[in-house]
């Protein structure tokens, strides 16, 4: 099995996109490879300015909670997601974005962060990554 | 050879071992890469990387949250 993880994105939400990159630039920083499939709500953190905007999974309480948890997160010095994503690519993570979710919620290219994007694909794109990988996991 | 600091005092998960990480990919073969930093599990986790990377680790040093580890790329 390659040395290799393969992560679905499905959630949006703010700390699990946090536990995507986090784990998709560790197992980079230890030599592994790393991609990340971002799939329905995940695919809206693709978006133009939309990394940072997730909510909360748990306690968001109409933002109130996402404000708390950031104070908290600012205070123990956790980055920003935007830099999780730089070292990640910096790195050399793969990020796929999927393009049934993009059809079903009228996402265009161009209203995503092409820059960021490595290939656009279906289910067909994640087993062939997640064949040949020693992790994967669905967040 | 060069000897490249990275300074990773008051960083936590994962930027001591992202920033380790990206030193080493940035060094030349030969190269001494110093980390610096005051995150406890990354003192052991840099090692690890290390060892996967197959490089040869030269010392860790000094206490859980206030550590020195030297890297040969």
């Amino acid at each position: 099995m390659a040395d290799k993880v393969t992560i679905v994105l499905h959630s949006g939400d703010m700390d699990k996109v946090y536990s995507a990159l986090i784990i998709g630039s560790g197992a980079l920083a230890m030599g592994m490879e790393a991609s990340i499939f971002f799939t329905f709500w995940g695919l809206q953190r693709l978006k133009k300015d939309g990394l940072e905007k997730g909510p909360l999974s748990k306690m968001h309480f109409l933002g109130l909670g996402k404000w708390m948890v950031r104070q908290r997160m600012k205070k123990a010095n956790v980055i920003t997601l935007e830099r999780l994503m730089r070292d990640f690519k910096e790195l050399g993570g793969k990020v796929i974005a999927c393009d049934m979710t993009m059809e079903i919620m009228g996402i265009r290219r161009e209203d995503l962060r092409e820059d960021w994007i490595d290939a656009y694909g279906a289910v067909g794109t994640y087993i062939q990554e997640a064949r040949g990988s020693a992790i994967t996991l669905f967040i | 050879m060069a000897e490249i600091l990275v300074d990773c005092r008051g960083e936590t998960c994962p930027v001591p071992l992202v920033e380790a990480r990206k030193a080493i990919r940035r060094a030349q073969p030969g190269d001494v890469i110093v980390v610096i930093g005051t995150h406890p599990a990354s003192r052991e986790e840099i090692p690890m990387a290390v060892r996967a990377l197959g490089l040869e680790l030269l010392s860790v040093e000094g206490t859980e949250t206030d550590w020195t580890i030297r890297i040969r790329r």
